[in-house]
């Protein structure tokens, strides 16, 4: 079953003179374990894209499937549900709430959704395990690196059973080293299965991705092709 | 890339024979820039030539001799790791060239043009960190030379996207394609 699809997608904001075209007919699919980049430079609509993909903005028209289930479909307190149980967010800014360990910032989309503080836990510190950072669980945001914080928001996308993960521009204001950590942990996720979808201006964290989208002035403009295997540029003289 | 004084540096950590040389290049590059051994031959043969490595084992095969570094290669040596490559002059790239050259033919969609060359280069790109993603992680070798490809790709694209920015902003518009010249009426002399 497809992940995620877009649909003749189309955004609007304002109305009348003040009438704003964002998102124009964009249709998208997305499959379990495919990571797929979107760029695009500043105001093309890519961020408005991934928040209609992850339900937090509706379409103005079109429809959008989250593990085939239609979106239309489903009541505002259902969304929400699917939200918690079934995709992670990564944002630039990684949005750690301050107040929280890293554990319990990890364990809180959980618990959100009714699961016991304690499996809560469990299921929070396996995940900050596979990215490295049981060590510093007990550690508040301000006490991370720029590189841990974000882990810890990676971990937190990805804990529990979430089948989509959704980035935008997630290395922040990484350098290129950590950058690359953090796009090596979003294809660890898909390896295991779950669909990644980043946004990004940044050619260097696409190039991470099965299939590079372009998106220009609201419409899918461009797509790569599928991978053409590495030996074709190992190969003596590949260079023309 | 030059091979000899790469050859020089591997010689400098002791004397070593042409097959291991070749092999060593190649895992220090992350074997990325083939090398064959004949290439590793004429090159040794070369620098014990000019006086920056000796073999030892006088006139055995080149594939028995062992090569040391001499004082005078050491001292090329250096001087080359910290001699700057040749960047300053500006390089006739075929790609400023072709969106400078897009800009003058009547009709011509520039932005589709870039955006040709964008794909191409973020595939291009792709390919390459696929291969450091499929590589061993503390190949120190490999992540250096890919991000090298990498960050020179990248810059390409930064530059394509610079270019695109500014097009859109100018206030020339597309160069029209001129009206056709009339069609003359063939001569045939045969009166209609």
């Amino acid at each position: 079953m497809t992940a995620l699809e877009l649909l003749h997608v189309s955004k609007t904001f304002g109305d009348g003179a003040a009438e704003v075209l964002a998102l124009r007919d964009v249709s998208l699919k997305v499959e379990p374990g495919a990571l797929v980049a979107v760029m695009g430079p500043s105001g093309s609509g890519k961020s408005t894209m991934l928040t209609i993909a992850g339900s937090l903005e509706e379409a103005t028209s079109g429809e959008v499937l989250v593990g085939g289930h239609p979106l239309s479909a489903m009541s505002r307190n259902e969304r929400a549900g699917l939200r918690r149980r079934s995709i992670g967010y990564v944002f630039q800014n990684f949005n750690l709430l301050a107040g929280l360990t890293a554990a319990e910032n990890v364990a809180m989309p959980l618990e959100l959704d009714g699961v016991s503080v304690r499996v809560a836990r469990v299921a929070a510190m396996r995940a900050l395990g596979e990215l490295d950072m049981a060590g510093r669980a007990a550690r508040f945001p301000d006490e991370l690196s720029g590189g841990e914080r974000q882990r810890v928001a990676i971990a937190r996308a990805v804990v529990g059973e979430r089948r989509l993960l959704l980035a935008d521009e997630p290395s922040g204001a990484l350098d290129s080293v950590n950058a690359e950590a953090v796009m090596r942990l979003v294809r660890s996720a898909c390896r295991g299965g779950v669909a990644g979808v980043v946004v990004t201006h940044d050619a260097q964290l696409a190039s991470w991705a099965d299939r590079v989208v372009f998106l220009r002035d609201g419409r899918i403009s461009d797509q790569t092709a599928p991978l053409a295997g590495p030996e074709s540029l190992l190969a003596p003289g590949h260079r023309q | 890339m030059s091979v000899p004084h790469a050859l020089l540096a591997l010689l400098s950590e002791g004397p070593k024979y042409g097959l291991q040389l070749r092999e060593e290049f190649e895992e220090r590059t992350g074997e990325v820039w083939p090398l064959n051994v004949g290439q590793v031959y004429t090159t040794l043969q070369r620098l014990e030539r000019d006086g920056l490595v000796e073999a030892d084992g006088a006139g055995a095969e080149s594939q028995h001799k062992r090569f040391g570094i001499t004082a005078d290669g050491e001292a090329e040596l250096a001087l080359w790791l910290r001699t700057p490559p040749d960047l300053a002059s500006p390089p006739r790239d075929e790609l400023v060239i072709k969106v400078l050259v897009a800009l003058r033919v009547p009709e011509v969609d520039v932005p589709e043009v870039l955006q040709a060359h964008r794909r191409y280069l973020v595939q291009l790109m792709q390919q390459w960190t696929r291969i450091k993603e499929d590589g061993d992680e503390d190949d120190l070798g490999l992540a250096l030379a890919v991000d090298a490809e990498l960050f020179r790709l990248d810059s390409v694209i930064r530059w394509l996207d610079s270019a695109e920015s500014r097009i859109r902003r100018h206030p020339v518009t597309q160069v029209k394609r001129a009206a056709p010249l009339p069609k003359l009426r063939r001569a045939t002399g045969v009166r209609r």
